[in-house]
């Protein structure tokens, strides 16, 4: 049997973290948000403008980050909030990282032996489409698609090894 | 008790608004209801204002959520008061730590305001 460390040094082990990341998320949506979010199937060809994301650090270091439309977190926000998507705009970055926040917590508490190991940072939005994220990242990604409401909606795990 | 006065302490404005809505949502009639944003937010409003309780984040910048903890002891207008951590850290660690500086109760995020009135409508009757 693998030590925590072990498995977390091996790339190949991130793979199966992909299921724990999609319960994560949708027990996220579902908790907070009171929807359900279905896992895409297909990929779906789209522009995000918004990403929030959030760094961890100790024993997995990395950055999760969840990546959709404007729109989208505009209705994340209102769900939370429990408000029509026009008062919920003035909060939108606030509700979108927090669901990031979330998300990036209720992962960790799921790999075994990382809750105690691994802290998040506070989390950051971007708006816009014209950038570019590099992260000091050496393996590779796990990445979950959903989609919210009929629009996707990707979350990346990238992970220092 | 059913009419408090709470104090929510949060970095997300969001995050702070969810919980007083499950507070509401748990049968509390909320007279008075303090935001801050992080500890040293918070003990200065406690300098100034009783409340009958208090929910609390760990993660926030300036003053985390246990260090805000353990220093409410030093804190008149705190004492007797229940201190519930609302945290997206999970582990066996944190919440031993968090129980250990003082606090009565520790719901993980992501929660449902079920969760919230099972934890603190409990601390609330036994203050009373």
């Amino acid at each position: 049997m693998k030590t925590t460390s072990e498995v977390l040094a091996d790339g190949n082990s991130h793979q199966n973290w992909v299921p724990l990341l999609e319960v994560a998320a949708q027990e996220v949506f579902e908790l907070m948000l009171s929807c359900k979010i279905a896992i895409a199937e297909t990929p779906v060809d789209f522009q995000p403008d918004i990403t929030a994301m959030v760094g961890l650090a100790g024993q997995l270091c990395g950055v999760l980050t969840i990546r959709c439309s404007a729109k989208s977190a505009g209705l994340m926000a209102s769900k939370m909030l429990g408000v029509e998507v026009d008062k919920a705009s003035p909060e939108l970055c606030d509700a979108f990282g927090e669901v990031c926040n979330m998300v990036a917590g209720n992962f960790k508490n799921k790999v075994s032996g990382l809750g105690d190991g691994c802290m998040l940072s506070v989390p950051t939005v971007i708006t816009g489409t014209d950038y570019n994220l590099r992260s000091l990242t050496d393996s590779a990604a796990v990445e979950v698609r959903f989609l919210f409401e009929s629009m996707p909606l990707i979350i990346t795990l990238e992970v220092h090894s | 008790m059913n009419s408090i006065r709470a104090l929510i302490v949060d970095d997300s404005s969001v995050m702070r608004k969810i919980v007083e809505r499950s507070l509401v949502q748990a049968g509390l009639e909320l007279t008075a209801v303090l935001g801050a944003g992080n500890g040293a937010e918070a003990l200065g409003l406690l300098a100034e204002n009783q409340v009958d309780l208090i929910l609390c984040d760990i993660n926030m910048p300036v003053m985390d959520g246990l260090e805000f903890v353990k220093q409410l002891p030093g804190v008149p207008n705190a004492k007797g008061v229940p201190v519930v951590m609302i945290t997206t850290e999970g582990s066996e660690a944190h919440v031993v730590q968090a129980l250990s500086a003082g606090a009565r109760g520790y719901i993980r995020k992501p929660f449902t305001p079920d969760q919230v009135k099972e934890h603190v409508i409990p601390l609330l009757a036994v203050k009373a």
